[in-house]
């Protein structure tokens, strides 16, 4: 047993393993974050701008829908290759992990903000038109009484988005990234090493099961409309 | 102190122009209890959101204390809105704070420092009955508990005016009776002016001082609860104030009156004594009367013996006793 764990994570190899866990996590959380960066207000604007929402806005909001829809609608492999020049003027260049954080914060961010409005959509009416009724201003209803009252699901959807962005990590192989996708596409895919491939595999499965589990928990924790816990 | 002038409210909707609220004017005294009735779709909850702009009107005014809320900036408007405070049927507590958080909320947003808001909503949370309960969340509390942390979050800006929509609608009868107990206690207590949407006579009957009835988005009958209790004019109000049972029988074109008592009057056995006195006897169609501190409140229909001389017996005895009644037509 000591020597599979050995031959896993000994020498080298740790090194090689550690080093794709800590490049996968890397390119996921700053993904997220800047996904939710840009998707927080994003999601705020399409949420507000609704009709009979807390600041109606039409033509804003069937914009910033439309924008949403399209980049939502191009398979991520194609707006990697249309966004090049994006991230060559953000980041000085069109490959690498730094490049392909720009490629997922593009095609994520999208997606963060529909996911945030959706939560949004759970908070009951009525308690905004309370919270109106007691002469909250927007950013009070958004600070005070959106995002607590979504707090649970909006938990349950950084789970989702984290877990998704890291589902797309692997397609850094396609532009020289590194981390554990690269690890099992360059070594089992092109050098038939299995090892290499089922471990960065499962490994990639511990991690997303990891984030999902702990998230989840939080999520339940917090959420006070779930009686005698 | 609350002006309405010709408010109109209508929506566009795929079916063309629906008219919720039409024309209506109001005045609303300082210190009452104002009750609005109707049947569900008369436009009663468009009309009271009107009152603090949840629903901008169509056209026409809402004047409080004199100034025209319409003509307001929205941040003037926010200012306002504090001084008139809502409660809902669906009580619409903030899930994720406890009764006392709830009850802060409204002082937070208007920047009380934090040590009086607490102090403040301890004090309110005492007043409505939930002192031991503040550190709960609204999924730990029943309806009619959730209901008073909204009033004490209703009370936290000492408001000069306490809209309630539908406020006990979603209350069992019991609870109904304490939170309108508790409405009255703090009309009386706070001064506070208290405007009552509701689709049930008796929330009239126990706590208003006055009353609007509602049809069709217009105002069909309005005065003291008492004249409108004892002699309905408009079909709407008679069909709300009415017992049950009457649209069950046939009055086969017999005379029916209907006898209210409205406290003025002490519990005495009025039937029995009709009946010994007027050597008549009478039928009881429908009754729906409380007996509160040796008064008699509420009404009865009684239908009259065929024989004539035997109505006008009981028709004098009803005048000489003073007793209040209502000839009811066939319906």
């Amino acid at each position: 047993m000591s020597e599979f764990f050995e031959s896993i994570f000994g020498g080298g190899m740790l090194g090689m393993y550690g080093n794709a866990i800590i490049v996968t996590l890397k390119i996921t959380l700053i993904s997220t974050l800047m996904s939710y960066i840009i998707g927080i207000p994003l999601g705020v604007l399409l949420y507000g701008t609704e009709k009979n929402s807390i600041f109606p806005n039409a033509p804003v909001n069937r914009i910033v829908g439309l924008a949403v829809n399209i980049i939502r609608s191009v398979p991520f492999i194609i707006l990697l290759v249309m966004t090049q020049p994006i991230a060559k003027l953000l980041v000085g260049s069109r490959i690498g992990d730094n490049a392909f954080i720009v490629y997922l914060v593009i095609a994520a961010a999208p997606f963060v903000a529909r996911m945030i409005e959706s939560s949004f959509h759970e908070v009951d009416r009525g308690v905004i038109e309370a919270a109106q009724s007691m002469g909250s201003n927007n950013l009070q209803i958004i600070m005070k009484v959106l995002i607590p009252e979504a707090k649970p699901s909006l938990i349950i959807g950084g789970a989702i988005a984290l877990t998704t962005i890291l589902g797309y990590t692997p397609m850094t192989y396609l532009i020289a990234g590194g981390g554990l996708g690269q690890l099992a596409i360059q070594y089992g895919l092109y050098r038939f090493d299995d090892t290499v491939k089922y471990i960065s595999s499962l490994l990639l499965i511990i991690l997303v099961q990891i984030i999902q589990e702990v998230l989840n928990h939080v999520a339940k924790k917090c959420d006070k409309r779930i009686r005698n816990k | 102190m609350i002006e309405l002038k010709n408010v109109c409210k209508y929506f566009d909707t795929a079916a063309g122009t629906v008219k919720a609220v039409d024309d209506i004017s109001l005045n609303i005294e300082k210190g009452d209890i104002f009750g609005i009735i109707g049947l569900s779709g008369a436009g009663k909850s468009t009309l009271v959101r009107c009152i603090n702009l949840l629903e901008r009107p169509t056209s026409g005014h809402i004047l409080f204390d004199s100034v025209d809320l319409c003509s307001l900036s929205s941040s003037e408007l926010r200012k306002k809105r504090r001084k008139i405070s809502m409660i809902f049927q669906g009580f619409n507590l903030l899930s994720q704070r406890t009764a006392l958080k709830n009850v802060c909320y409204p002082m937070e947003i208007s920047g009380v420092p934090k040590s009086k808001q607490i102090q403040k909503a301890k004090e309110l949370l005492e007043i409505v009955g939930l002192a031991d309960r503040m550190d709960s969340y609204p999924a730990q509390l029943s309806g009619g508990q959730k209901q008073r942390v909204a009033i004490a979050r209703a009370l936290a800006t000492d408001p000069q005016v306490l809209l309630c929509d539908e406020a006990t609608s979603a209350l069992d009868p019991n609870t109904t009776r304490a939170i309108l107990e508790l409405l009255k206690d703090i009309n009386a207590k706070l001064g506070v002016t208290i405007i009552i949407i509701t689709h049930e006579m008796k929330v009239v009957e126990q706590i208003c001082s006055r009353v609007a009835v509602l049809d069709s988005g217009s105002i069909v009958e309005s005065g003291d609860v008492r004249d409108v209790f004892l002699s309905p004019k408009s079909d709407i109000a008679r069909d709300l104030i009415l017992p049950k049972s009457e649209a069950v029988h046939s009055f086969n074109g017999g005379r029916t009156i209907r006898l209210v008592f409205d406290g003025s009057s002490s519990a005495e056995p009025v039937v029995a004594n009709i009946c010994l006195e007027c050597r008549a006897a009478v039928n009881i169609m429908g009754a729906d009367t409380k007996n509160i501190g040796g008064k008699a409140y509420g009404q009865m229909l009684l239908q009259l013996p065929d024989d004539e001389n035997a109505q006008l017996r009981i028709i004098g005895y009803l005048n000489s006793h003073e007793l209040k009644y209502e000839e009811v037509s066939e319906i």
